[in-house]
């Protein structure tokens, strides 16, 4: 089992999820996060006062799915949240050593 | 009867009809209805109007310090008004600083007793007066509190606020709006209250920043408004509940009302085109602060002003004041780098200063104001100056011996850990906000 971690822009989580579930993605957690990458801030001024803000907000998905599904979720997210502008987010792919299911008990793949 | 407050712009603009003998007093009844509604709409400026303006310009920890001090000082200083405070400034005392003590607890006061407007033998009732000038001491220590916000001691804004309308504000008034005032009786300009609410509070909120110094972070940490909404919706209700202010003070509903309402909408509109302009040229994007400061410092500036200058002239009025009150918080507060943290001197205090001294220059006939064909622009602006000065130099000395002495006794400022948690948790033991 694979655990895929992506940030992206937030206007982009529909789609997301929609070519997610395409692919047979069955849940996903969803976050609001701040963050920076190659992406700088902005600034911002309040009656001539400035503050620079670094960290840009973005949303990060966690998705589990079966190790055979995870290159098409990598490519699902890629395709959609790619705008060609620095910011577009990152996709994180991690080994996933067990996943339960609360309510029955199952474990494994069939918890995903 | 004892001639009552309120007519200092008479003294300017002399059109008082000579035989003022003992007539008829006449009172209207819609004159009573107007002057009721306007002051509430007084008290609605304060909350939520005032306190949501300053609630929102301050980080999501410190929302609600800043609404109940709002709230606190304005119910502290209603008590106070009617104890000795309306007594302090209109107690029928003929001294040129303060009203004597010959109406504590209203003493003698009843619900037939009237007080004077500004057409001879029309009277309004006392009572109406008195909770209308009420509104005017409780919004003022309330203004000030924008200067010190996120880290005053709750005590001791109390305290403060009690010991500043007993020494600054009660005298200034009686010195601006009684007849035996020492400031109406050098002709000084002022409708509704440049001098006496918004310069008074400017300069203590100037001192109090200067004592009290800065947040901890400041310069360095990310001190943003926390909701440019609510802001926004404040300084809607200012401006709305400014008409009661602005058009109150006229004390009758009638032309001399409707001259100041005109002029409460065009100066404030003049003056957000300005500020908002400025900024669209400066710095590429017109800002939303921005046209809400531009909009209370028009405010600010024509209120001294509402009733003796013309519609255009307000435009022209607010637009500088604007601008003037624009360099000072954007540059001026820079360069000196004190923390008056919503800007209480740069918008009140000089938005005051320069109403006072414009309605010297605007009242002029040549400008379209209401002056005689006597009025003098040069003269007027002297004895605009004077009120100016005198009323600084009062509240600034009475503002500094009373932080001075309110640190000695109680302690200005919560402890660094307080600040840092904000005033909410630490000083009242709630949150504006849960997520």
């Amino acid at each position: 089992m694979k655990y895929i971690i992506a940030a992206i822009k937030p206007y982009k989580l529909d789609e997301v999820r929609d070519a997610l579930t395409a692919i047979g993605v069955r849940g996903m957690m969803v976050s609001e996060v701040k963050g920076f990458g190659s992406q700088s801030g902005h600034t911002e001024i309040y009656r001539g006062a400035e503050y620079a803000v670094n960290f840009v907000p973005k949303l990060k998905v966690e998705i589990a799915v079966p190790e055979a599904l995870a290159d098409d979720v990598v490519d699902a997210i890629r395709k959609v949240a790619k705008t060609n502008k620095i910011g577009d987010g990152k996709i994180f792919v991690l080994d996933l050593q067990e996943a339960l299911r609360v309510r029955t008990g199952e474990t494994g793949e069939d918890a995903l | 009867m004892r001639v009552l407050a309120g007519a200092g712009f008479l003294a300017g603009i002399a059109s008082v009809p000579a035989a003022a003998q003992e007539t008829v007093q006449v009172m209207d009844k819609g004159d009573v209805a107007w002057m009721m509604i306007a002051t509430i709409l007084v008290l609605f400026m304060i909350v939520p109007g005032l306190a949501l303006f300053y609630g929102g310009l301050v980080r999501t920890k410190n929302m609600l310090s800043v609404l109940m001090q709002c709230t606190m000082i304005a119910a502290m200083v209603m008590v106070i008004w009617v104890v000795y405070g309306y007594s302090m400034a209109f107690g029928g005392g003929t001294g040129a600083y303060w009203g004597g003590l010959g109406k504590v607890f209203l003493a003698g006061v009843t619900p037939d007793s009237m007080a004077a407007t500004f057409t001879d033998g029309v009277v309004i009732p006392e009572y109406l007066f008195i909770a209308f000038q009420m509104t005017f001491a409780a919004i003022t220590p309330a203004l000030i509190v924008g200067a010190f916000a996120e880290r005053i001691k709750f005590s001791a804004v109390m305290l403060f606020s009690a010991l500043w309308v007993t020494v600054v504000y009660f005298p200034v008034a009686h010195m601006v709006w009684d007849a035996s005032g020492l400031i109406f009786n050098i002709g000084a300009l002022d409708f509704a209250g440049g001098t006496v609410v918004h310069i008074n509070a400017g300069i203590a909120a100037l001192i109090g920043a200067l004592m009290i110094g800065p947040r901890i972070g400041y310069g360095r940490d990310m001190m943003a408004p926390h909701s440019m909404t609510l802001t926004l919706v404040g300084a809607g209700i200012l401006w709305v509940g400014w008409f009661g202010f602005n058009a109150g003070s006229n004390l009758e509903a009638n032309g001399g009302a409707t001259l100041a309402m005109i002029n409460t909408f065009t100066a404030t509109a003049g003056a957000i085109l300005a500020w908002a302009g400025l900024e669209a040229v400066l710095r590429g994007k017109a800002s939303m602060l921005g046209a809400a400061s531009g909009m209370i410092s028009g405010l600010v500036a024509v209120t001294p002003a509402a009733g003796s200058i013309g519609p255009v002239g307000a435009i022209v009025l607010g637009a500088i004041a604007s601008g003037v009150c624009y360099y000072f918080v954007a540059v001026v507060k820079a360069r000196f780098d004190y923390d008056d943290s919503l800007d209480v001197f740069g918008i009140h205090g000089i938005g005051g200063i320069v109403g006072a001294i414009g309605t010297g220059i605007f009242t002029s006939p040549a400008l379209g104001g209401m002056g005689g064909e006597d009025f003098s622009i040069a003269s007027q602006v002297v004895i605009q100056a004077k009120a100016v000065g005198i009323t600084v130099i009062w509240c600034a000395i009475g503002s500094a011996v009373l932080f001075k002495l309110v640190d000695l006794v109680l302690g200005l400022r919560v402890d660094v850990e307080a600040e840092r948690l904000g005033l909410d948790v630490s000083s009242h033991g709630e949150s504006a906000y849960h997520s």
